[in-house]
C-alpha cells in the first residue's frame, strides 16, 4: 500500500523526468525489488528513471524536501544487495543516462554517463588502442555508474587496479540535491581526495552523474595459460612460486574440481580431466616480456607438478580457456538448486590453509563448497552450495558462509573483495571493524548526508545519528535502547 | 589555562615534551610545545590532551613539507612523529607492508629492497625555500601521504593514495580509528586512506599505513633526448606513452625560456626486456637521442624540489602540455620572470620554479595570471561539455617565501569545496588542525 508522500512525489517526479521516466505500477516496481542478490527483495515506492544530471538533482531535492530515502540503481547485477529499494522510498535508475559524453584519447581519458555498461567503454576506446581495465565479470551488462559505488574489480584487477584507479573525475548529485564535480579529471587535484572516499561507498554519499575514467594502453601482446594440478596445494604452491618470482600476471585465477565439475556442465568447456585445480593465468605486456613471462610461468607450473598446459593461440583459444571460468557462478546452478557465493579474501600467503580449513568445515557440515577465486590478490569466491527445498538447508549454508568469512578475517583478510557490503554483509562489518572505526567512517557519512535519505540501511549495521559529537560513547545507541535497531 | 598547566596535560599523555624552538617553527608560526610520541597509544593520548587544553596541532615527520600549502593561522603544538618509525608487519610474500607513519621513506626503501621489492613511489626530495636551500631527504612515510607527494613513477604507479590499501588515524579527538586492511583487494567500509592522503595534517594524524608493493626490477635504463621547443617535447613525449612499451615514467625539464626541453623516458624489467625496449623506444622517438643509460640524468624528477623560493604545480589533461608551458611562458614574461620547468608530463603534472630572489610581487602576478590562462572554473567543471577535451588545469603553489604566500591563495578553486568543509567539519568540529593550511583556508 503506497503511502500518500509517495504518491504526492509521484507527480512532481512526473513533472521532472516526463511520464515515461516514472513508474507506479506495483507490477513494473515488482521487477525492480532485487539486484543480482536475489535473496533480498523489497518492491521500492516509486522508481524513476531520469535523463539529465539535472533531473537527478531534481529529483533528489524533491525526496529531501519531503523526507523520502533514495537508492540508486544503475544495471542492477550487484552482488550485495546495494541497490535493494525502500519501501517507502524512491529508486532512481540511472540506465536511460548512457552516453559516452567525450573521449581524450591523448589525454588518455573519457567522460562518461553512469548508465554506460562497462564493457562499452573499451569498446568505444579500442580505435585508439585504449582500454577500460576494470573487468568485472558482469562487464556486459554491469554499468559504470555501479563500478563507481563498488570500486569493482574483476579478473585484471591485481595488476591493473580497481575502479578508483582509473576514476579521476565526478559529477555527483550530492544527497542534499547539489550538483557539483569532485576531482577535475587530472588525477592530480588540490584538496580532499573527496572521488577517493565517493568510489566503493555503495551509493550512500550521493548519485554519480558523470565519469571521467583514465583509460590504458591496451598491451601489445597477451597471452593466456591454463594449468591443471592433481590438487589445490600444487596449484596454490604454483600461484606462490609465480608471484615469488617477481613475475606480476594480469590475471592468476583457480577453481576447484567442484567448480570444473559445474562449468563443464554448463558450458562444456572441457578442462583437463582429473584436475583437483585449474590454474589460469594470463600474462600482459611488451610482446618480448611476455614471450620470456610466458616461459617462466610454464616452467614453474611444471616444476610445482601440472600435468597438462595450454596456451592460447589466438582470440578463439583465449576466450575459450575464460569461458569456464566466467561461467563458473550460473553454472553451480547445474549442480545445486541454491547457492550462496562469498567473496572473502585473505592474504596470498594464507591461501592453502585457508582453503584447507573450508574443505574442512564443508566436510564437518556435510555441505559442498565449490571454490573459484582471483588466487593472486587471495579474493576467494566460495560457492556453498545448498537445496533450498530441504527445511534448515539454506540456514545452515548461511553459518558456513558466515564461518568462512571469520576465516577470512582471522586471517588478516576481508569480508569483501569487490562485491560490497550493501545490505547482505552489514552484519559482519564489526567482525572486521571496531565500533570506532565504523563511528570514524561515518564522520564521512554525516558530511555529505546529514539526512540520513541517501540509500540509508547500507553497509554500516547501526547508522550514525548526525548531530552526534564524535567520542566514545558511554551509553546504548538510542536507537538501539528504544528497540529500533539491534546491535550485532 | 596557563602555559603550565597545558605543559602538565601533554608531559601526562607523551613521554617526550619540550618547549619550542625557533627551528620548530611551521611556515613562520612559532608553537609552544613539540611532542614526540613514542607510538599509538601515546599519539592518542596527546591528541586528548590538545583537544582537552583546546591546542592547534601540525603534525610533522621530517619536516621537509611543513613549508607546502599555505601557512597555518595557528599551531600550538607540533607532533613530531620520528618516534613512530617502526616497520610493523612484512610479509613479502603478499607484497604488503605496514608501517608506522614516522618511518623515513629511505629507511623503509632499504627494508624493502632487501626483500626486492619497493613502495613504488619516488617523491623528490623536498629542498628548504630561500637561501638557506639545503636539500632534505624524501621524508617520511606520514608525510608524503598527508601531502600526497610523488614523482616520475607516478605515470605508472600513481601517488600515495592509489598505493594505499589499509591506514590507522588518530582523530582530533583522540579516537583511534582504521579502515582498510592488509589485503590490496578490499572494498570492506569507506576508505579512510583515500580521505587521509592529501589532506596536509587537517582531519587528523595519520599514524600507521599499509601499503601493497611491487618487486624492484632487475634492470632500468632512461632514454634521454633534447627536445628544440615544447612542442618537439610533447611529440616525443605522447609517443612514448602511446607505445606498447610501457614506460614507468615520461619527465620533461626545462632549465630556462631558451634552453632545450629535457625529455626523459623511464624503462623498467628484466635485463633483456629493458635493453630490447630501451632500442625499440629510440627508434620510435626518432634522432636526437642523447643517452640511453641505468643511470638518471641529474635533473630526473627534480619537480618539487627544483631550486628556487616558489614551487607551482600544474595540473592539467595531459593532451594540453604545449599549450600549459606556453601559458606558463606569457605569465612569467609579464611578470620579468625564467622559471625552471619540470615535471611528469605524461602524467599532466609540471612543476614551475621561481628563483627565491625574484619580487614577490611579480611572483604573485605569475601565479594569478598563470591561473587566469589555465586555471579551471570549478562551478563549471573541468570545461563545459560542449568544449571537451579540457584544456584547462589546477595551478597550486606548493611553497613559496612568505611575501608570496601572503599576497596569493595557494591552493586556487577546487571543486567540491562545499563537501570539502562539511568533511572538515566532521572530523575537526573545533578546527584544530593544521587551521588555515588548506584549500579555502580549511
Amino acid at each position: 500500500m503506497r503511502s500518500a508522500k509517495i504518491d504526492a512525489l509521484a507527480g512532481r517526479m512526473t513533472r521532472i523526468c516526463g511520464p515515461e521516466g516514472v513508474l507506479t505500477d506495483p507490477a513494473q516496481l515488482a521487477t525492480y525489488e532485487c539486484d543480482g542478490l536475489t535473496s533480498h527483495r523489497c518492491s521500492p515506492g516509486l522508481v524513476v528513471l531520469p535523463t539529465t544530471a539535472e533531473q537527478v538533482a531534481a529529483i533528489v531535492t524533491a525526496c529531501g524536501q519531503a523526507k523520502v530515502p533514495f537508492v540508486a540503481r544503475g544495471s542492477g547485477t550487484g552482488l550485495s544487495a546495494g541497490a535493494l529499494p525502500r519501501a517507502d522510498g524512491v529508486l532512481i535508475v540511472t540506465s536511460r543516462m548512457r552516453s559516452i559524453i567525450a573521449i581524450d584519447q591523448r589525454s588518455r581519458r573519457a567522460v562518461v554517463e553512469p548508465g554506460v555498461t562497462n564493457l562499452a567503454v573499451s569498446r568505444a576506446v579500442e580505435p585508439f588502442g585504449l582500454f577500460y581495465p576494470p573487468d568485472p565479470s558482469s562487464q556486459v551488462i554491469c554499468s559504470v555508474g555501479g563500478n563507481v559505488a563498488e570500486n569493482s574489480g574483476g579478473a585484471h584487477c591485481l595488476k591493473h587496479g580497481f575502479t578508483v584507479h582509473h576514476v579521476t573525475g565526478l559529477e555527483i548529485v550530492a544527497p542534499g540535491g547539489e550538483l557539483t564535480w569532485l576531482g577535475d579529471g587530472t588525477g592530480a587535484t588540490p584538496g580532499y581526495d573527496l572521488v577517493g572516499a565517493f568510489v566503493g561507498s555503495e551509493g550512500t554519499l550521493g548519485i554519480v552523474t558523470k565519469i571521467i575514467v583514465r583509460l590504458t594502453r591496451i598491451p601489445e601482446s597477451v597471452t593466456t595459460l591454463l594449468a591443471a594440478f592433481r590438487t589445490m596445494g600444487a596449484g596454490g604452491s604454483a600461484v606462490s612460486a609465480i608471484i615469488g618470482s617477481g613475475i606480476l600476471p594480469g590475471a592468476i585465477e583457480m577453481m576447484d574440481a567442484l567448480a570444473i565439475e559445474a562449468a563443464e556442465a554448463a558450458v562444456a568447456c572441457r578442462y583437463p580431466e582429473g584436475a583437483g585445480a585449474v590454474l589460469i593465468v594470463e600474462l600482459d605486456g611488451p610482446a618480448g616480456d611476455v614471450a620470456r613471462e610466458t616461459a617462466s610461468v610454464r616452467g614453474i607450473c611444471e616444476a610445482e607438478g601440472a600435468y597438462e598446459i595450454r596456451a592460447a593461440q589466438d582470440a578463439a583459444e583465449r576466450a575459450a580457456i575464460w569461458t569456464g571460468r566466467k561461467s563458473a557462478f550460473a553454472a553451480v546452478g547445474r549442480i545445486s538448486p541454491a547457492y550462496i557465493v562469498q567473496d572473502g579474501v585473505v592474504p596470498r600467503t594464507a591461501l592453502p590453509e585457508v582453503l584447507d580449513r573450508i574443505a574442512e568445515l564443508s566436510a564437518a557440515s556435510g555441505i559442498r563448497v565449490a571454490n573459484v577465486f582471483h588466487a593472486g590478490d587471495g579474493n576467494l569466491h566460495p560457492l556453498v552450495l545448498f537445496d533450498d527445498a530441504r527445511p534448515g538447508a539454506e540456514a545452515a549454508a548461511e553459518e558456513l558462509s558466515g564461518a568462512i568469512l571469520d576465516l577470512c578475517v582471522s586471517h588478516g583478510g576481508s569480508i569483501t573483495g569487490e562485491h560490497g557490503v550493501g545490505a547482505d554483509k552489514s552484519r559482519y562489518m564489526p567482525k572486521m571493524f571496531g565500533p570506532d572505526d565504523l563511528d570514524t567512517m561515518q564522520l564521512l557519512r554525516c558530511a555529505f548526508d546529514p539526512a540520513g535519505l541517501c540509500n540509508p540501511g547500507k553497509i554500516f549495521p547501526t547508522p550514525r545519528l548526525c548531530g552526534e559529537v564524535p567520542g566514545v560513547r558511554r551509553e546504548p545507541h538510542p536507537l538501539v535502547a528504544s528497540g529500533e535497531l539491534d546491535q550485532f | 589555562m596557563t602555559v603550565g598547566s597545558a605543559a602538565d596535560v601533554l608531559a601526562q599523555a607523551c613521554s617526550e615534551v619540550r618547549e619550542a624552538g625557533p627551528d620548530d617553527a611551521v611556515a613562520g608560526i612559532g608553537p609552544r610545545f613539540v611532542v614526540r610520541p613514542a607510538g599509538l597509544a601515546e599519539a592518542a593520548a596527546v591528541m586528548r590532551a590538545a583537544a582537552a587544553e583546546g591546542l592547534t596541532a601540525v603534525p610533522r615527520g621530517a619536516g621537509t613539507r611543513l613549508d607546502w600549502g599555505a601557512p597555518p593561522t595557528s599551531c600550538d603544538l607540533v607532533i613530531d612523529t620520528r618516534r613512530m618509525n617502526r616497520v610493523l608487519e612484512y610479509a613479502a610474500g603478499d607484497l604488503v607492508v605496514r608501517v608506522e607513519a614516522g618511518a623515513g621513506m629511505s629507511q623503509l626503501a632499504a627494508v624493502l629492497a632487501a626483500a626486492g621489492q619497493r613502495l613504488a613511489l619516488d617523491p623528490p626530495p623536498a629542498g628548504r625555500r630561500g637561501a638557506r636551500e639545503k636539500p632534505g631527504g624524501p621524508g617520511t612515510v606520514g608525510g608524503v601521504l598527508a601531502c600526497g607527494a610523488a614523482g616520475p613513477l607516478r605515470l605508472r604507479y600513481g601517488t600515495p593514495r592509489d598505493l594505499v590499501i589499509g591506514m590507522t588515524v588518530v582523530r582530533a579527538d583522540g579516537v583511534v580509528a582504521s579502515s582498510g586492511g592488509k589485503v590490496v583487494k578490499n572494498v570492506a567500509g569507506y576508505d579512510l586512506g583515500k580521505l587521509f592522503a592529501g589532506s596536509y595534517g587537517t582531519l587528523g594524524l595519520i599514524a600507521e599505513a599499509t601499503f601493497r608493493l611491487h618487486p624492484l626490477p632487475e634492470a632500468i635504463s632512461f632514454v634521454t633526448l633534447d627536445a628544440r621547443d615544447p612542442a618537439a617535447a610533447h611529440s616525443a613525449i605522447e609517443a612514448a606513452a602511446d607505445s606498447p612499451l610501457a614506460p614507468s615514467a615520461a619527465e620533461i625539464d626545462r632549465p630556462s625560456r631558451q634552453a632545450p626541453v629535457r625529455v626523459g623516458i623511464l624503462l623498467e624489467g628484466d635485463p633483456e626486456g629493458v635493453a630490447e625496449r630501451s632500442a625499440r623506444m629510440t627508434r620510435l622517438l626518432g634522432g636526437g637521442i642523447t643517452s640511453v643509460s641505468p643511470v638518471p640524468p641529474t635533473w630526473w624528477g627534480r619537480g618539487a624540489a627544483a631550486p628556487g623560493g616558489t614551487v607551482v604545480r600544474i595540473a592539467f589533461w595531459a593532451c594540453a602540455l604545449t599549450e600549459v608551458i606556453a601559458g606558463i611562458d606569457d605569465a612569467a614574461s609579464t611578470a620579468g620572470l625564467d622559471p625552471v620547468i619540470s615535471g611528469s608530463a605524461a602524467a599532466g603534472v609540471v612543476h614551475a620554479a621561481v628563483d627565491y630572489r625574484a619580487a614577490p610581487d611579480a611572483v604573485s602576478r605569475f601565479v594569478l595570471s598563470l591561473r587566469a590562462a589555465v586555471g579551471n572554473d570549478p562551478a563549471g567543471g573541468p570545461v563545459p561539455p560542449t568544449a571537451w577535451p579540457a584544456s584547462r588545469a589546477s595551478v597550486m603553489v606548493l611553497r613559496a617565501p612568505p611575501d608570496v604566500s601572503a599576497a596569493v591563495d595557494p591552493w586556487g578553486p577546487v571543486p567540491g569545496l562545499g563537501l570539502m568543509r562539511a568533511v572538515k567539519d566532521q572530523f575537526d568540529p573545533e578546527h584544530r588542525m593544521a587551521p588555515g593550511r588548506f584549500v579555502g583556508g580549511i
